[in-house]
């Protein structure tokens, strides 16, 4: 279980996805770009992108709702390229659903089961079951017209979950509930994978949902893969702008690299930062806005002389645990977030401030 | 059960409806002053007026010869062959239990529920592909379906009779072949191909409103829930395209059963069915309460008919 946690180590036949330079395209239109991919045994693993990224269509060619104009895919070593989707052994959790309106919840959610020919009262007895483990008891005779957004999620989870998957597909699950309703089932759809111990993959755009419930996230965007990893590693250690920008917040400051250890800001200072980049590459250094310490004007200690700036405060907002400034450097805008607790001195619009960040904090990413 | 729980929802929906209708309006009518009373009822009135010219219409060309052949079905046929209507009875009414009619009407209604599975047939799969289709290809193959009705629908009918006539276009065609000339006209089979072709957008298009209102993401779901093809048509895409089917097949249905044009031309005088027999008794026979009585009978079939489909489809609409 879970041999392998990097997606570029060769496909070994205990990984759930397995996915090598695949490519989708609607005539002209290239939906995916040479994907390779692999998803374990077990994991619940995130495609985050903004829409169009080709992340959807990535799960509906894993459902095999969708063929790919090139490459492989297997699930769990066996090659379904090509397979029809009632002959994979993956379950769909669709966006809004697609709770069949005819039918009623039983109905809905023994469906795949009577469709594998499973006799009428084992099938009931099955979906009862599993009825009973999203909570839904008592609404079997309910028509989905006649349930709330959430239960309507809790039943689709129910019809996919009842066929006994061995990789489950979601599709924005939770994109039309609202944000109360989405943090609960975040939760619990993180602890019926848990519980089931089946591989989870989740289709979403929206970040924060991808951090704080997979194991690892596939960050996409216009039909590539940019980076696959953990919360931390796409957060700590993002592997171009674009994943540093679309993860979490960041400032950008645009640097060009002079040799392996250093890089030209915008104006001119140099900053000690690594990059595995030419000399002369145009590249951004990423900068947590958490990362940088904001201090009254030459109050930066002397070890940071490097890694400083002077500015004027343009802007701040309270948020109460945390606060946000906007500081003007001669030549950029920096976003900074001090914390608020106790003595940390607060600074208003016009103060000159100094600030100053940890070498660790510089990270270079290519443009 | 399952049928009356079906039932209950629906009509649990329907009274919502009605109760969302009704309620502000009572509520306004209790709440308001005098004069807005009077606005509501000066609304009313509008809209009264505004739809008078259709009641009117209604009124002169439907009620009044509806009641008139109802009326004229309780007469006595006089010498004349007119209608004597001083001497009430059911006598016409008695005379349609006879042999003669009995098989007209039970070819007649043959012929029209051949006519509606035929058409169901072909229109099903046409509509469904027409569903699936981009916006642009789907308004064309619209067009095209709509296309025959510019011309005259007995202009149609007299197509076919040159087409399927003595040495026509299609008898030269089965000739050419090899299956030697063949005469189809003034067979029953004339007659199924011109309700066929005369009544098929009655079936296409209420079948394509409903198969492109349907979510397509429902199909896939049945797919992706281990249904084949056929098990995604008969549980979700069927159950759900009904309404469709059951508004296209009294649309063919009901006017194949009366049909008169069509039997008339390509029918030839075997094999009478209703229309021309109906017919026959107003002009030739000089009948007028027995085809009244015949006519009220076969709209009140229809009717029941109607009724009795729309319940049974119904709890889907």
């Amino acid at each position: 279980m879970g041999e392998t946690r990097d997606a570029h180590e060769t496909t070994t036949a205990a990984d759930a996805v397995a996915i090598s330079g695949v490519t989708k395209r609607f005539g002209d239109v290239v939906a995916v770009d040479n994907i390779d991919l692999n998803i374990a045994d077990g994991e619940f693993f995130a495609m985050l992108g903004p829409s169009g990224c080709g992340k959807t269509t990535t799960l509906r060619m894993i459902a095999g709702l969708e063929f790919p104009t090139q490459g492989s895919l297997k699930i769990f070593g066996d090659e379904v390229g090509t397979l029809p989707p009632n002959k994979r052994p993956v379950n769909t959790v669709f966006q809004n659903y697609a709770l069949f309106p005819h039918m009623n919840v039983l109905d809905n959610v023994s469906f795949g089961l009577r469709m594998q020919n499973v006799g009428r009262s084992e099938a009931a007895d099955r979906a009862r079951a599993l009825i009973k483990l999203v909570q839904l008891e008592g609404m079997e005779r309910r028509k989905p017209s006649q349930l709330s957004g959430g239960q309507q999620q809790r039943v689709a989870l129910a019809r996919a979950l009842v066929n006994k998957p061995k990789v489950l597909l979601l599709d924005e699950p939770l994109g039309a509930l609202d944000l109360k309703l989405r943090q609960e089932m975040q939760n619990e759809l993180k602890s019926l994978q848990r519980e089931l111990g089946v591989s989870f993959v989740f289709v979403t755009h929206d970040q924060e949902e991808a951090l704080t419930m997979s194991d690892r996230i596939a960050v996409m965007e216009d039909g590539r893969l940019l980076q696959v990893g953990s919360a931390e590693d796409l957060y700590e250690r993002p592997a171009n702008r674009f994943v540093a920008d679309f993860i979490g917040q960041t400032n950008l400051v645009d640097a060009t690299v002079a040799d392996s250890d250093t890089i030209v800001l915008g104006n001119g200072s140099k900053v000690r930062a690594t990059t595995s980049l030419g000399s002369g590459s145009k590249v951004a250094m990423s900068l947590r806005p958490e990362a940088i310490s904001i201090g009254p004007r030459g109050s930066a200690p002397a070890d940071h002389s490097e890694e400083s700036l002077d500015g004027i405060v343009s802007s701040s907002t309270y948020l109460g645990h945390a606060v946000d400034y906007r500081v003007s450097v001669d030549w950029i805008d920096l976003e900074v977030r001090a914390g608020a607790i106790g003595a940390q001195q607060r600074f208003s619009p016009g103060d000159e401030v100094s600030l100053w960040w940890d070498r660790a904090a510089n990270w270079v990413v290519a443009d | 059960m399952v049928g009356s729980g079906r039932q209950l929802g629906g009509s649990r929906l329907v009274t919502a409806a009605t109760e969302a209708l009704t309620d502000p309006a009572l509520e306004a009518a209790v709440a308001t002053p005098e004069f807005e009373l009077a606005n509501i009822r000066q609304r009313k009135r509008r809209g009264l007026l505004i739809a008078l010219p259709a009641y009117i219409y209604l009124l002169i060309f439907f009620a009044v010869p509806l009641i008139t052949v109802i009326i004229y079905s309780f007469a006595t046929r006089n010498r004349f062959g007119g209608a004597d209507l001083n001497n009430w009875n059911i006598d016409s009414y008695r005379e349609l239990g006879d042999d003669l009619i009995r098989t007209i009407l039970l070819r007649s209604a043959g012929l029209a529920i051949l006519t509606t599975i035929i058409c169901l047939l072909i229109s099903y799969p046409f509509a469904y592909y027409m569903a699936t289709r981009s916006e642009k290809v789907r308004n064309l193959m619209l067009v095209f379906v709509m296309i025959p009705f510019w011309t005259n629908f007995l202009v149609r009918n007299y197509a076919w009779y040159v087409i399927l006539g003595t040495d026509g276009p299609f008898s030269q065609f089965t000739e050419f072949i090899g299956f030697g000339p063949t005469r189809v006209l003034f067979t029953q089979v004339a007659v199924v191909l011109g309700l066929v072709y005369g009544f098929l957008p009655f079936m296409i298009l209420p079948l394509y409103a409903s198969i492109e209102r349907i979510d397509g993401r429902l199909i896939e779901a049945s797919r992706d829930l281990y249904a084949n093809g056929w098990q995604a048509f008969r549980n979700v895409l069927w159950p759900l395209s009904l309404p469709g089917v059951v508004a296209g097949s009294i649309l063919v249905f009901i006017p194949s059963l009366g049909a008169y044009v069509t039997p008339h031309i390509l029918g030839g005088t075997k094999g009478t069915l209703l229309g021309s027999y109906i017919v026959t008794q107003f002009l030739t026979a000089r009948n007028l309460p027995f085809g009244a009585a015949m006519s009220t009978v076969l709209m009140i079939i229809m009717l029941a008919a109607t009724i009795l489909y729309f319940r049974k489809g119904g709890r889907t609409l």
